[in-house]
């Protein structure tokens, strides 16, 4: 195989990583972006009958190219369904939809997340974000909640400004104790440094991978709060050349998200 | 005895839950088979009023009834209530004429990928804006209680975050299985307006592509507004009536404007105009730009048929037309 392949970003890594944990024959809810990114390379290589929805009422869409919005002709172009946002929500209530992908300008050691507002008065605002939308929906809803985000100390904090969208929440049972269906949380969190889950007793953010060229000491510099240690910790595998080039010629030929 | 209260957010209800109220409302309206077609600007003087609960259908900039949005400002509605109900280059639209002094959100300031919208951030920090937080499933179950003529609804997200803190909703206990539930009250909009791609004079329409939370929409509200690609004779409704989404007896107004979801995507017609958009976001960060910008692409125009000429007019629908088939044209 040509050197192309043997040299790859960090964006190319997040989603290669992302895409290896859909399994095959379930369901991913996504947004725009990398997890589109990511489920459409699962979808093209380990993971054939991933089915794929967005929460506007897109459903199980052959992608022609990247949807701009979560909510546009894309997103059900030659679908299953193109059906309403009570269908996807629903679906995901009632323990249909395996995984989502979520983001947000904050993320705490519980997975919980921010995308309403930075600052302390929820009137006046420092910074007002969009709010919600359907992550606070998905993530209580999803069975494994996974987060696409770079590493560094402004996302990772010891705590939110606002808390948007459930995590583990407080840590613990806290999750179960708050009403949530039991079972269902984050999963993995992809950064360009490592992958993280969450240690199941503490629910606390734990590095169970780091990425080539990174160490343990890196992902820790670069984050707000105290990381858990996996008992041991693996290299996240490399891309491999055919995830490459199915990521650079199939999925995102123009490069609006691995920027080539 | 009610249901038990176990949490409650603190935001604040900008419509009355009051199944009653919209009944009433219901039987006063007069909503027969006449021909209730009309201009936009119309419409919008006769049925959009200063304080009005205001809500637009489709999702983001995709179905979304802009050239509406666009009237609105242009008749300088003021002080109304908004859903910001996964609100996109509309709310940019009704942030840029103040339109709003409370809303009730799930999605707004951003135009997702694209970025936020400078101005709508200034607009929603000033401290002008009463803001109740929810999410975008909890925005449609509301209306769904709402088009059920019910007075709340139970969902189970929301618990256990901000989010729920500064919503109206409440935390309370199921009466069957004493699992908690969150409660929603449910929202009867004052007034909303949807784009739709078909409907007769009666306000039968139909439509293509996800259908969002549309049909709650407009069975919650107590006024609807449709705005269409085109108006189709009631034989053709007739003719096929499984494929009537939105029945006549909600509909107060019909209003023929092609390309009403310009500069939005119109599923099967024509797709968004991204340079337009992107020239909205730009002219936003300066506000002497920003102003003379809203004079020529709203305050000036007479309608928008206008505003679609100063922006390329039929060349540049047809572009857009062929992005959305995703032709490869020569050009």
């Amino acid at each position: 195989m040509t050197a192309i392949y043997q040299d790859y970003n960090e964006m190319e890594m997040m989603i290669t990583a992302a895409a290896r944990e859909l399994e095959d024959n379930t369901i991913v809810g996504v947004g725009t972006g990398a997890p589109c990114a990511a489920a459409m390379l699962a979808q093209k290589t380990a993971a054939p009958h991933l089915v794929i929805m967005f929460e506007a009422g897109g459903i199980d869409p052959i992608l022609p190219e990247m949807p701009i919005t979560v909510g546009d002709s894309r997103t059900y172009f030659k679908a299953t369904k193109a059906g309403s946002m009570a269908d996807i929500m629903e679906a995901g209530a009632r323990g249909m939809i395996d995984y989502t992908f979520l983001g947000g300008a904050q993320i705490d050691m519980y997975g919980n997340l921010n995308s309403t507002m930075l600052g302390n008065d929820h009137q006046h605002p420092k910074v007002r974000f969009p709010g919600s939308g359907g992550a606070n929906d998905f993530a209580s809803f999803c069975w494994r909640m996974m987060v696409i985000t770079p590493q560094d100390k402004r996302r990772f904090v010891e705590k939110l400004d606002f808390l948007t969208t459930p995590g583990w929440l407080e840590g613990g049972d806290s999750r179960e104790k708050s009403g949530l269906a039991p079972g269902a949380g984050p999963y993995r969190i992809i950064t360009n440094m490592a992958v993280m889950d969450f240690e199941p007793q503490s629910k606390r953010m734990r590095v169970i991978s780091v990425n080539p060229g990174y160490t343990f000491r890196d992902v820790q510099d670069n984050c707000g709060f105290e990381l858990l240690r996996a008992a041991e910790i693996l290299e996240t595998p490399a891309p491999s050349e055919i995830e490459l080039k199915v990521l650079r010629e199939v999925v995102d030929p123009y490069g609006f998200i691995i920027g080539r | 005895m009610s249901l038990p209260i176990i949490a409650e957010g603190t935001g604040v209800l900008f419509a009355n839950p009051d199944p009653d109220l919209a009944r009433a409302f219901s039987r006063t309206k007069n909503c027969g088979q006449r021909n209730k077609v009309m201009s936009l600007k119309q419409a919008v003087a006769e049925f959009v009023h200063d304080g009005d609960y205001l809500a637009t259908g489709g999702f983001g900039s995709n179905r979304t009834p802009l050239a509406a949005c666009h009237e609105i400002v242009r008749q300088k509605k003021k002080n109304m209530a908004f859903a910001g109900h996964t609100t996109t280059h509309d709310f940019q639209v009704l942030c840029a004429g103040k339109t709003f002094n409370r809303v009730d959100c799930a999605y707004i300031v951003g135009l997702e990928a694209r970025g936020l919208s400078p101005n709508a951030r200034r607009y929603m920090e000033s401290g002008a804006v009463e803001v109740t937080e929810w999410t975008n499933y909890a925005l449609a179950a509301r209306l769904k209680a709402g088009a059920m003529g019910a007075s709340f609804i139970p969902v189970r997200s929301m618990m256990g975050t901000d989010t729920f803190k500064y919503s109206a909703a409440k935390l309370s206990e199921c009466p069957f299985t004493g699992k908690k539930v969150v409660v929603l009250p449910a929202l009867y909009p004052d007034v909303c307006v949807i784009h739709v791609h078909e409907a007769d004079m009666y306000g039968n329409c139909r439509f293509r592509g996800i259908s969002v939370a549309d049909i709650e929409l407009a069975g919650a509200s107590k006024r609807v507004i449709i705005t269409c690609e085109r108006l189709i004779a009631n034989e053709e409704i007739r003719h096929d009536p499984s494929a009537t989404q939105i029945p006549f007896y909600l509909v107060d107004a019909v209003c023929e404007v092609p390309y009403g979801g310009y500069p939005g995507n119109m599923p099967y017609e024509y797709f968004s105009d991204e340079e337009h958009l992107n020239q909205w976001l730009t002219a936003e960060k300066d506000p002497e730009l920003f102003a003379a910008f809203l004079e020529k692409n709203i305050y000036s125009c007479e309608d928008h048929f206008q505003y679609i000429e100063k922006n390329g007019g039929l060349h540049k629908l047809q572009a857009l037309r062929a992005k959305e088939f995703l032709l490869k044209t020569g050009s």
